[in-house]
């Protein structure tokens, strides 16, 4: 493997540490100081943004990056015959996610600071989100899965006290538990899987796996007696098991709509443009692995399934999306139903498709999530405004979109720019960055079910179609109700723009949202290809691999569908809501549908079922086989027992002793005291008596001596 | 030539009455009186054997002379104790004087 130079790795290994380092100071020393804590977080962020941009731009410039990656190895733990290895890899794929994530943090940071101005816990979110930026960037710059886990990890944990930030609020940390506990069960199958790899190969490092065929090869052909799948095909599934729980696929995707419990500025980074991205991140990075299995033993099933689960995801979350009313709610539905876009893409080869959409749904979700946002910062200053004058009364959801309405006049800014997202986000032609990506996604799904007749893609395509229609429709639905016709309620009426810090970010993100995807026009596009040069994004993202996939040739066929569905469904949105808007009191048109409204707006009932089969099981058997069996009857019992024994051997031992113990103590005592009181009397202390004993004595000898003999001698 | 036996009865006859004076009398002079019978019940005794028995030697009147000296001296401390005993209770009474009583 060749590398670039020294100076450039080195760049790259020292983005992560600022905002670790940031983290550090804030926690540490400044948690007292809310000005400085922004300051040392922002200035951090900015630090790692000017040297991702350093080695996204040198990067760039390198010819076949992919075999000549920007990266740097040190041995770090001397285990067996291969010592483990930190190091920094940055290959086309890395270096896209480079410019993406610090310059979106970036956005996100200084949207915070206005956003969380007068939370008494500042300088705690600001350490937080710091720690989160440090751990996404070394799971960006990681050459080796051990280190992209060690980031996972952590960043897992700052969204999960990120999400319970308001820990007072009982759904608050409700949800973070949640989002905790259910990412948990990815995350134990992708340390099985990295285990696994490494039990395999002996190495974790991904140019070593992943650009090296003989070892793919042999992975493909090792079976793994498990249900016929060769090693490559299970290593890969346990690793996307990490990446279903991490970007909230079905059945791990009850999670991340919980997750909005969190500060917006949260929301926006961690649980749209980032983290949740990291899971797609690691399934395109692990993409050859995955295409190492196809060829093996058990087929296709990996792609099937990864395949499969994205786009059911993409559609059931779009359904659901469709009935909710807290404005983050939907968006966090979007999010799920776009991260199942990108694994479906994946899932059907497409993966550089796939990382286009990552980059660009970055941009526009984070930039969606700071409308938002914005928009229930607004409302919620409206409240009080308003309850000023009229006092408070029952409690407001200021998440609430039937609670807003008419915001277009009073907050322009954030109007403009949110449409632009959402536009993005439902893929309107031509004009913006989902456009593209999702374009890319639809066509190549299209092509491999029309052009070559294959099952899978076709499947995939028309669930993707017909989410594409859905998430038209609510984001048409989503604008409609925050943004146009009159205020419903006070809150709304008396909204006002928010400050210069939170409009700047949206405008910045904007931008990226709308021009975007410019980089990713497909060759042959018509004037617009020639315009911008032809598609820059899949030749440097393509290189990442082995083999180049081939960008797929302009066709019209696929971009006018793309094109008429996106419409569609927005078209759908504007007959529904916009074109009159709803008034204060009227209830949801969509409820006209009775049962499948239920059906939707209770999320298909499967957070439900999961309380009913998992957590519910899971309490009972907390409650009444381990706290009330196990706890008091088997170990409190075993406790009672073995104290009530020692207890009792104590009793005996206790009567041993007064009784034996005690008797002969005393008895000697008692007997020597008697003796001497008896014989005390013998003592007299006149000098006679002991003169006369002495006479008798003598005498008594003489007949002994004299007298006895002489006895004895007749 | 007087027997030695009579000498012999001479020394029992005092020492039996020494004995008895100890045992009997109650006066502590007395008791030490007596004393001194059975002592000199000895040294007759004692110089008798020697006259009768080992003439040429003269063991016997060298025990006499000891007997003699301890006698003394007996007499002295013995006579100064009760003294002593009499300052302090008064009385040479030995039936009075049972310090040592258990």
């Amino acid at each position: 493997m060749e590398t670039q130079g020294t100076i450039l790795p080195l760049l790259a290994a020292l983005i992560p540490w600022p905002p670790f380092i940031a983290f550090g100071l804030i926690a540490l020393f400044a948690n007292r100081w809310k000005r400085l804590s922004h300051t040392l977080a922002i200035l951090s962020v900015a630090i790692s943004f000017v040297l991702s941009q350093i080695v996204f731009w040198n990067a760039i410039r390198v010819e076949h990056l992919g075999e000549h990656p920007i990266a740097l190895r040190i041995p770090w733990l001397p285990v067996g015959p291969r010592p483990l290895e930190f190091g920094v890899l940055v290959d086309p794929l890395g270096a896209v996610m480079l410019f993406m994530v610090p310059l979106v943090s970036l956005m996100i940071f200084i949207y915070s600071v206005g956003y969380m101005a007068g939370d008494p816990d500042y300088s705690r979110f600001f350490a937080l989100l710091s720690l989160f930026e440090a751990a996404m960037l070394l799971l960006v710059v990681a050459d080796n899965l051990l280190m992209l886990f060690i980031g996972w990890e952590v960043m897992g944990f700052c969204s999960y006290a990120l999400i319970g930030f308001w820990y007072r609020k009982p759904s608050a940390y409700r949800a973070a538990v949640k989002a905790f506990m259910t990412t948990r069960v990815g995350d134990v199958l992708m340390l099985l899987g990295i285990a696994y790899l490494y039990a395999q190969t002996g190495t974790l490092n991904f140019h070593d796996i992943l650009r090296n065929p003989e070892t793919l090869r042999a992975l493909a052909e090792t079976p793994s007696y498990v249900a016929g799948l060769s090693v490559a095909a299970l290593a890969s599934l346990l690793l996307f098991a990490g990446t279903v729980g991490k970007s909230a696929q079905f059945p791990l995707h009850v999670w991340l709509p919980d997750a909005m419990e969190g500060p917006t500025p949260v929301s926006a980074m961690i649980h749209a443009a980032t983290m949740v991205s990291a899971g797609v991140y690691t399934t395109i990075r692990m993409f050859p692995l995955l295409q190492a299995g196809q060829h093996g033993l058990g087929g296709a099933t990996a792609f099937w399934v990864v395949a499969l689960i994205g786009a059911f995801t993409a559609f059931m979350a779009a359904t659901m999306g469709v009935a909710q009313n807290d404005i983050k709610r939907v968006l966090a539905y979007s999010t799920i139903s776009q991260l199942g876009y990108m694994l479906a893409a994946v899932g059907i080869g497409a993966y550089v498709a796939a990382a286009f959409h990552l980059i660009t749904h970055a941009f526009f979700k984070a930039l969606l999530f700071l409308g938002s946002g914005s928009v229930i910062h607004a409302v919620e200053h409206g409240h009080h405004h308003a309850g000023h004058r009229h006092g408070h009364g029952e409690p407001f959801d200021p998440n609430d979109m039937f609670n807003m309405g008419g915001l277009a006049r009073r907050m322009p800014v954030t109007f403009w720019t949110f449409v632009a997202g959402g536009l993005a986000l439902a893929g309107f032609p031509l004009i913006t960055a989902g456009f593209w990506s999702k374009d890319e996604i639809l066509g190549e799904a299209f092509h491999g079910a029309f052009d070559k007749g294959e099952l899978l893609p076709l499947l995939v395509f028309l669930l993707l179609a017909a989410a594409a229609v859905l998430t038209g429709f609510y984001t048409m639905r989503q604008i409609a109700l925050t943004f146009l016709g009159e205020p419903r309620t006070e809150a709304a009426a008396h909204a006002k723009e928010s400050p210069a810090s939170m409009i700047l970010p949206l405008v910045f993100l904007a931008f990226f949202a709308i021009f975007g995807g410019y980089v990713g026009v497909p060759d042959g596009f018509p004037l617009l290809s020639a315009l911008v040069g032809g598609n820059w994004f899949h030749a440097f993202v393509g290189g990442t691999l082995l083999e180049h996939p081939e960008a797929l040739p302009f066709s019209p066929a696929p971009v006018f569908v793309s094109s008429l569905i996106a419409l569609s469904g927005l078209a759908l949105g504007w007959l529904v809501y916009a074109r009159r808007p709803l008034a204060a009191g009227e209830p949801d048109p969509l409820a006209r549908l009775g049962p499948v409204y239920d059906f939707l707006r209770n999320r298909w009932y499967i957070d439900d079922l999961y309380h009913r089969v998992f957590v519910r099981p899971t309490l009972w058997l907390a409650e009444r086989a381990v706290a009330f069996f196990m706890d008091r009857v088997l170990i409190d019992g075993l406790l009672h027992g073995v104290a009530d024994g020692v207890w009792s051997m104590g009793s005996a031992l206790r009567l041993f002793d007064r009784v034996v113990v005690n008797g002969i103590g005393d008895g000697i005592g008692e007997a020597v005291k008697a003796a001497g009181r008896e014989l005390r009397t013998l003592q007299t202390g006149l000098v006679q008596n002991y003169l006369l004993v002495v006479v008798l004595g003598i005498l008594g000898f003489i007949v002994l001596y004299t007298v006895a003999p002489m006895v004895r001698g007749f | 030539m007087v027997p030695l036996t009579w000498y012999l009865l001479v020394a029992t006859a005092l020492f039996c009455i020494g004995v008895y004076g100890v045992l009997a009398r109650r006066n502590a002079i007395a008791i030490l009186m007596a004393i001194e019978l059975m002592l000199n019940a000895v040294n007759l005794s004692l110089v008798a054997f020697w006259r009768y028995l080992h003439p040429t030697a003269t063991t016997g009147q060298a025990f006499a002379l000891f007997v003699l000296v301890v006698a003394a001296s007996e007499a002295a401390a013995g006579l100064s104790l009760i003294i002593s005993i009499y300052r302090n209770r008064e009385t040479v009474d030995v039936e009075n004087i049972d310090l040592l009583k258990g």
